[in-house]
């Protein structure tokens, strides 16, 4: 269980996915002008990383690994290298289901999100955060623990992001900074505050 | 379009630059960039993925239906995408290591989504992979200047080559650690769009607010 709230903590603050591996970048610039869209759709990264990252876990656990299929009869098969497609397969069917649950079930709150939902397939956290699963050997209970919480930690990024570049638009900037330049550099100073996180043990 | 074949391979360079101007494809630009050859690995891996997904996507523009057009894209860019993963794992395995997840993360990578979307879907295989190559080359452009600075400043070397010999080793250069940490990337990419913008003053954004200036009575 300690195990699992110190990952938590490592995965929200100092292996931040958008601040510190960079991932999610296009749609974190793009995406975050206003506190209101970014908070939707940050809280849509949340959930299909919450949902995605356990599913492929299980997907790798019982169908890729090496001898993963010998509940079939082929002990000898290792379909890893099929990881990268499956993977984003799982993803794009996943975020569809959502969608189309979202709009069956609660409404409201698919229009809240709807427009971010197709959006998040290319977003690069999401397969990230797969893919760091596997390469760091995580199980079902650890998967799940770090989808949920890297995702929550994307989502403070881009939040805190919206509430900087809310008030940096009335200040006077140079022209060739203007706009995307500012928003680096300012992402930079974000990711240099995260990085003090980084002693922070339990 | 009446776009010469050479123009599409140039304009994306510094004109329309992938990541500069169309901000697309920037997740992995900042994160391979801590040093000089890995970066020049991950140009190459990207130019080659855009360029043939653009060419096989074009080829097969007239047969995609609409409605499932983004998930026949994913398939085509993550089948290269594996050749790409499974040919550095075999020649370069140091350097895959290295990369870990960002070669996967070129599937994702929104200038491969971006190009096959907006150029590829409506027009011919020739042209497309030729816009390929260009924004390819326009992404790792970026990525190289990234690249020299961070290793440059950061370690003292290129390529792995010591260029200023640093204090650790009886040189007289203090390498700058911070530019091998995260934020430097950041940081060192906002100012190169300033360069890039101060130059070409036609890529300017707009202001959201202009402040007045008021006379002084």
């Amino acid at each position: 269980m300690e195990g699992l709230i110190s990952l938590a903590v490592k995965a929200i603050f100092v292996e931040n996915l958008a601040l510190s591996f960079f991932l999610g970048m296009c749609t974190f610039i793009a995406v975050s002008k206003k506190i209101s869209t970014a908070l939707g759709l940050g809280i849509s990264v949340m959930v299909v990383q919450a949902i995605t990252v356990p599913a492929n876990n299980l997907l790798l656990t019982y169908l890729l690994k090496p001898g993963a299929l010998a509940w079939a009869g082929f002990p000898d098969v290792d379909l890893t290298f099929l990881g990268l497609i499956s993977y984003i397969g799982v993803i794009a069917a996943m975020v569809q289901i959502l969608e189309m649950i979202l709009d069956k079930y609660f409404p409201p709150l698919y229009n809240a999100l709807g427009v971010f939902l197709p959006l998040i397939t290319v977003n690069c956290a999401i397969l990230g955060g797969s893919l760091f699963m596997v390469e760091r050997d995580y199980n079902f209970a650890e998967a799940t623990t770090y989808g949920l919480s890297s995702g929550f930690g994307w989502a403070l990024a881009i939040t805190a992001m919206a509430g900087v570049r809310e008030k940096l638009k009335y200040s006077d900037v140079p022209d060739g900074l203007q706009g995307l330049g500012i928003t680096f550099i300012t992402a930079g100073l974000m990711a240099m505050a995260f990085m003090s996180f980084s002693g922070v043990k339990l | 379009m009446a776009q010469t074949k050479k123009d599409m391979l140039v304009d994306p360079l510094v004109d329309n630059n992938p990541i500069t101007l169309q901000v697309l494809g920037i997740c992995s630009a900042l994160a391979v960039t801590s040093s000089l050859q890995v970066a020049f690995v991950m140009t190459l891996a990207v130019t080659f993925v855009t360029a043939f997904s653009s060419m096989f996507i074009s080829m097969l523009r007239n047969q995609i239906p609409s409605s499932i057009r983004i998930i026949v894209q994913m398939v085509i860019i993550a089948s290269l995408v594996i050749l790409v993963d499974q040919v550095l794992k075999a020649y370069a395995f140091e350097i895959s290591k290295t990369l870990s997840v960002f070669v996967g993360l070129i599937i994702t990578n929104c200038i491969v989504m971006g190009r096959a979307e907006a150029f590829a879907m409506s027009n011919p295989p020739v042209a497309s992979f030729v816009d390929g190559i260009g924004n390819g080359l326009g992404y790792g452009l970026i990525l190289m200047l990234v690249g020299i600075i961070r290793e440059l400043f950061g370690s003292g070397s290129l390529f792995g080559i010591t260029i200023l010999e640093t204090v650790n080793n009886g040189g007289w250069y203090v390498p700058n650690g911070m530019l091998l940490l995260p934020p430097s990337a950041f940081f060192v990419i906002g100012l190169l769009i300033w360069g890039f913008r101060t130059w070409k003053p036609q890529q300017v954004e707009e202001r959201e607010y202009k402040i007045q200036n008021v006379e002084a009575h």
